[in-house]
């Protein structure tokens, strides 16, 4: 098998790891439902490992209160027994049935928050963790591995607490190399998903209708690192840089770090203080 | 095979000895250096069995952290996030032996390019200079600057040997450039020192007390022993002196400075510095760029203050010095001031009620399986806010790189909580 499988690991073949959102409170105020939602995915995910025969394709669940892995394509378990040899799972039946279980269990675990205001956003920095460790436990199999890639499918708007996570969880993913292509289908711009896309080389797009999101997957983000290089994919314009003060949370072009970090129990004070702040004496 | 002509056997053995005596043959120079001897331990019942090298890696990894928790704990430590560092590389006859494969100037070379990348990496907003020691003189191989590609090309440009080493130089030409720095940065210097004397003009304890008073903290890395004089430098300015063994210790030795280290509190001034943030420039738009000064078309940045266009970033406005870094840059430091804590070692407890086997039968970052050999408990680490499993690997890949627990960041938060106060 294993001189087999060298003369089969060509240059395309990719491990997808998709980062699926499936945050009640922003499904709820969507157009499209979720399960139509998901059969653009499911068919996408059938068309990437349609692509190359040893393609591998993980699927995490972004939810609300917790994070999860639904589906891992190079499972046995998963592999129909009636196709000869050929590991193309027919209807998906396992992941369907642990994502049902796993909404269940996120509903469950956020009806202990009584808070009315909310703020919608899924626990992206989670899924972008736990796909980073994944990954890297696929570099530590051995030199013959698929070349790995995180996908975003993300509605929710960004956490402004995950921040630092997710900024973190981008670098990592910049030493190991690995994209993070995002593709965005709620209705404000997310921040976090450009710069994670600009910072490692990944493709940013935000679709306007959903209907045809089957479309956007097959065409924009099921193409292998090879041959990205030589199809044209969107690029990146006009990635917003600029920090926010720690205290306003404004945006702003011009203000004043402390350049030393404190690491106290009580208050991190290594911040970006808006310039109306008390000027100091330098 | 040895170059030997075929003789009769009584004469072979002859040849043989001779032949030792002389060298050895090309095959057995493979074997040279190879103490596979070495590799090699006894288990309980005393047989031979190969060196289990991850658990020992683990352990290490775990004996390094726990140093660095200890040392941090119940303290208020600050860390200097904006420094200077000037590495002075010694290229004196010492550096031309051989010791270290193929000498010890290629090796230090090798390293200090790595360490060059990793140390903007980690520290996206300061700045390094080179210095070499050569004949007795120390050089100035490039200034302070914020392009690892500029010290690099400067360095591996010249690698040559020659002449005597001089430490008091070296610190007297790194003082004087140091001394020009603004008071908010931290001023280091890395010394890599290979020579096992110092010929100086003067006297090196003045200049020893001058570094200090100027709040220089001084780090030698030695390559062949340890020296007093080095010792006593590093002790006065608050560094560290460390002797590298070969060249996988000598790797770790130089990655262990890429860090930043703890500022001394009374050498801290607490300041605000002001930065900008520009805006990226417009596809299709024409400026003369401060730094080539040349027409640029496209990408680049705008200095806030006064519209300059640069190249890259993080740099200083040529114009109007203001310092200019986008975000990410800032943000690369911030897991310095949120670290995460150590993960607990899970004893292996072989009792059938172990809460493990309801729990955690794979590692919750990698899906790897947690049980060893024949289904027992294999070793895990446990995280001590979110109670998750992981295996030894993600241990380390998440404390060493990716410094988020993907437990924490899974487990919702209610609102109440700030990040401030985790």
């Amino acid at each position: 098998m294993a001189s087999v499988a060298s003369k089969l690991y060509s240059d395309d073949v990719s491990l997808l790891v998709l980062l699926l959102d499936t945050n009640p409170l922003f499904w709820d105020t969507t157009s499209t439902t979720f399960s139509q939602f998901l059969s653009h995915v499911l068919a996408f995910l059938n068309a990437v490992l349609g692509l190359n025969q040893l393609n591998q394709v993980v699927v995490i669940a972004t939810g609300y209160s917790s994070c999860d892995y639904v589906y891992d394509s190079s499972l046995t378990s998963n592999v129909s027994s009636e196709s000869r040899g050929a590991r193309m799972p027919a209807l998906f039946g396992s992941l369907l049935e642990k994502l049902e279980d796993f909404i269940g269990r996120d509903a469950e675990l956020a009806e202990g928050d009584e808070h009315v205001d909310r703020i919608a956003s899924s626990l992206l920095s989670g899924s972008l963790s736990m796909a980073l460790c994944y990954i890297q436990r696929v570099f530590r199999s051995g030199h013959l591995h698929p070349q790995p890639r995180i996908l975003c499918l993300q509605g929710s708007p960004d956490g402004p607490e995950q921040y630092v996570a997710v900024m973190n969880s981008i670098f990592s993913a910049q030493r190991l190399m690995v994209p993070i292509d995002s593709c965005y289908i709620g209705t404000q711009n997310s921040a976090f998903l450009q710069q994670a896309s600009y910072i490692t080389g990944g493709v940013h797009h935000a679709p306007k209708q959903l209907d045809g999101l089957f479309q956007f997957l097959t065409t924009i983000f099921a193409t292998d690192l090879h041959t990205r290089g030589f199809v044209q994919l969107p690029k990146p314009v006009g990635v917003d840089f600029r920090a926010s003060c720690f205290c306003h949370k404004k945006t702003i072009d011009m203000g004043s770090v402390f350049g030393q970090s404190k690491l106290d129990a009580a208050n991190a004070s290594s911040s970006v203080n808006d310039r109306k702040r008390r000027a100091p004496d330098s | 095979m040895s170059n030997q002509r075929k003789r009769p056997n009584g004469e072979r053995e002859e040849d043989d000895e001779e032949d030792d005596a002389e060298g050895i043959g090309q095959w057995e120079r493979a074997y040279v250096d190879d103490r596979s001897w070495e590799a090699l331990q006894e288990d309980e019942s005393g047989l031979l069995r190969p060196i289990d090298t991850s658990a020992i890696y683990h352990a290490q990894y775990r004996r390094r952290l726990r140093m660095l928790s200890a040392a941090a704990a119940g303290t208020r430590i600050q860390k200097g996030l904006i420094r200077y560092l000037y590495i002075v590389i010694d290229f004196s006859r010492a550096a031309a032996e051989t010791d270290f494969r193929p000498s010890r100037m290629a090796i230090m070379a090798k390293h200090v390019e790595a360490f060059i990348r990793e140390f903007f990496d980690q520290n996206p907003l300061s700045q390094i200079g080179l210095v070499s020691i050569k004949n007795g003189i120390a050089h100035t191989l490039t200034d302070l600057g914020g392009s690892p590609e500029s010290h690099i090309q400067a360095l591996m440009g010249k690698l040559e040997a020659a002449g005597d080493s001089s430490l008091q130089n070296a610190l007297e030409l790194v003082h004087e450039h140091l001394n020009q720095i603004p008071s908010y940065g931290h001023r280091e210097v890395l010394i890599l020192y290979s020579a096992l004397s110092t010929s100086d003009p003067g006297d090196i304890m003045e200049t020893i007390q001058k570094c200090k008073k100027s709040r220089l903290r001084c780090s030698v890395i030695g390559l062949s022993a340890e020296m007093f004089i080095c010792k006593h430098l590093c002790q006065e300015t608050g560094g560290l002196y460390s002797v590298a063994v070969d060249e996988v210790h000598l790797k770790d030795l130089l990655l262990e400075h890429a860090p930043p280290p703890p500022a001394i509190a009374e050498f801290a001034i607490s300041n605000l510095i002001k930065m900008g943030f520009p805006q990226r420039a417009a596809e299709g738009s024409m400026a003369i760029c401060s730094c080539h000064k040349e027409v640029k078309i496209g990408a680049g940045y705008t200095c806030p203050r006064c519209k300059a266009r640069v190249c890259e970033l993080p740099t200083e406005c040529t114009i109007c010095g203001l310092t200019l870094v986008s975000s990410p840059h800032l943000a690369r430091s911030y897991h310095h001031l949120f670290p995460i804590a150590p993960f607990d070692e899970v004893p292996t407890l072989s009792s059938s009620n172990d809460p493990r086997r309801k729990l955690g039968k794979s590692c919750f970052g990698c899906q790897q399986s947690l049980l060893g050999a024949g289904n027992k408990p294999g070793p895990c680490v446990t995280c001590r806010k979110c109670k998750h499993y992981f295996c030894l690997d993600c241990d380390i890949y998440i404390h060493e790189s990716l410094h988020n627990c993907p437990g924490c960041e899974s487990t919702h938060r209610p609102k109440s909580v700030s990040l401030l106060e985790e």
